[in-house]
């Protein structure tokens, strides 16, 4: 049984990202960039799946430059088998990046196909689901626990007031949450090995996707600056600017 | 033009979420119309629907197939509703309209757009990206716009007095590649996180899942909701989703209150557009305090029992 995984090259999680000033854009320019943490578990996951022997093989693909090799092969320095990279610089929207995906998904024929739920720079949780619905697919988002029983992958989710268990049929579209698993480090060996690991370069153009521009970025500014606080001295002097200077309570 | 708002309720009522995404709908200025999806409790709460104000038409589709509502088996239903000439569809940010809505905009063809925070114009939004250290402004060039609505970002809708129609539609299909199985859901006396006027939550320095019960005390005198920080849900101090943060939910209470918690970036993602916050923090030099309008540097094993006392 094979699984995809799709990955995306996002800011690292511990940076804070700053807005040029002409509000054209972020400034990504020499800041560090890594695996979408998402993205990352959904990687592990699938590891474990092969590790379980459920099973056999992991690809994982991304879409965008040729800078996201990077991620690539650190997913194949944590275990994937192999990687392919779907190349393109323009039109990086959801569904854009779904009907790519789904492309891969037609050629490659996995039993399922994993995602982080949301990436944490544009922050769409998106593309997962519109994967499902181009493919027909079931899915399953916000996954905090999976399993293969009979022939079906058996899913819990995380929803609004609780949690919700489905069963999904082949294939299956899972996104993952972050509270699935912890994900390892990669080995110095294992990076060594990365290296020689199949890496395939597929040209955006070649997939014969229909993409269009569906939303255009007018303007990016930083959000609002809260006004600066005052230190209170004790819980009484707290409740009595709550009630009396705030009215809040 | 005209807007279609994906309705979701719980226990017979609207959802908060849904009375905000009616707000952003009528921001737009179009005629709007509302679309309540249900089993056998839909009829009560398209109802309700018909007296909200500015809600135009409520369209109601009830059957045993969305008692349990997945996405798969509404997402045609959406799809054919829309194509009878909506050119705007919301739905509250929850997690069903996350999962629904990618769907629709696949099947459609046209784009999305997640978590939107300010209506500028009918085809302009603001949304924010990177853990709300940036806002963006994006133009919808579909003739179909898809929005999921921030809830803490708009007022909930009101009733008034004047009864709406109620209008019965048909469609949507059992999906054979997914099966319900079952769902566990917290019941709790506390009002509802992301629409809670107080929330008053717990990070890493409670230290347990039982310390917890002072942060609870305090919330249920202040009539409010628990919250926790990613780093107090991961210690298994409390359920998933109590979460509020750039992965978790987002707020905007009047009132907030922070206790034990250090203000990572993703937390304060969460719920830095609350009116007042306070922290209660024994490091002075925390994170949040940039963000507090009232910062307490004390022991909160102390302070938070104090709290409950004194409020």
């Amino acid at each position: 049984m094979k699984v995809l995984v799709a990955v995306k090259r996002a800011i690292d999680p511990n940076v804070k990202v700053r807005v040029k000033t002409d509000g054209s854009d972020v400034d990504l320019n020499g800041v560090k960039m890594s695996l979408n943490p998402f993205c990352e578990i959904a990687v592990e996951e699938a590891i474990r799946l092969k590790e379980k022997g459920v099973v056999s093989e992991v690809v994982v693909v991304s879409v965008g430059t040729s800078a996201a090799q990077e991620q690539l092969r650190t997913a194949l320095a944590l275990g994937a088998d192999r990687a392919l990279l779907v190349e393109t610089s323009t039109l990086l929207e959801p569904l854009n990046v779904a009907k790519y995906l789904s492309k891969v998904i037609d050629q490659e024929k996995p039993q399922l196909i994993l995602f982080g739920k949301q990436a944490i720079d544009q922050e769409n949780n998106q593309t997962g689901q519109m994967v499902a619905q181009l493919i027909g697919s079931g899915q399953a988002t916000f996954a905090s626990a999976i399993s293969y029983a009979d022939g079906n992958w058996l899913v819990e989710r995380e929803v609004d007031g609780g949690s919700q268990t489905v069963e999904l049929s082949v294939p299956a579209v899972v996104t993952f949450d972050l509270r699935l698993n912890e994900p390892r480090y990669a080995s110095l060996p294992n990076i060594m090995k990365a290296k020689k690991k199949p890496l395939e370069i597929l040209a955006a153009d070649s997939l014969d996707a229909s993409v269009k521009e569906h939303t255009r970025l007018v303007e990016v500014a930083p959000p609002p600056v809260r006004k600066a606080g005052i230190k209170v001295g004790s819980v009484s002097e707290l409740v009595e600017k709550l009630k009396n200077v705030s009215g809040v309570i | 033009m005209r807007t279609l708002v994906i309705a979701e309720h719980a226990a017979g009522q609207l959802t908060a979420g849904t009375l905000s995404a009616i707000t952003a709908a009528v921001e737009l200025g179009l005629e709007t119309d509302l679309l309540v999806i249900g089993g056998q409790d839909a009829v009560a709460v398209a109802e309700q629907a018909a007296f909200i104000q500015g809600v135009n038409r409520t369209l109601l589709a009830q059957g045993a197939m969305f008692e349990k509502i997945l996405p798969e088996n509404v997402q045609p239903l959406i799809s054919s509703v829309v194509a009878e000439g909506y050119t705007h569809v919301l739905a509250d940010a929850s997690s069903l309209g996350r999962s629904v809505l990618p769907r629709v905009a696949a099947s459609l063809d046209v784009g999305m757009l997640s978590d939107v925070s300010k209506i500028v114009s009918v085809d302009t939004f603001q949304r924010p990206i990177y853990a709300g250290n940036a806002i963006a402004t994006f133009q919808s060039l579909d003739p179909v716009k898809l929005l999921t609505i921030r809830s803490s970002a708009f007022a909930q809708a009101t009733s008034q007095q004047n009864r709406g129609d109620v209008t019965a539609v048909d469609g949507g299909k059992i999906a054979t590649n997914v099966r319900f199985v079952g769902e566990k859901l917290t019941i709790s006396e506390r009002p509802e996180l992301s629409s809670a006027r107080v929330v008053v939550s717990g990070g890493r320095g409670m230290q347990s899942k039982e310390n917890f019960a002072l942060v609870e005390r305090v919330a249920d005198k202040l009539g409010g909701a628990v919250g926790a920080s990613r780093a107090a849900v991961d210690s298994g101090f409390a359920p998933n989703d109590l979460q509020v943060g750039q992965t978790g939910k987002i707020v905007a209470p009047e009132l907030y209150i922070a206790v034990g918690i250090s203000g990572a970036i993703q937390h304060l993602a969460g719920m830095s557009g609350s009116k007042v916050i306070v922290a209660i923090n024994q490091d002075a030099e925390a994170p949040i305090a940039q963000v507090a309008d009232y910062m307490l540097v004390a022991d909160l094993f102390e302070a938070l029992p104090a709290l409950e006392k004194a409020l």
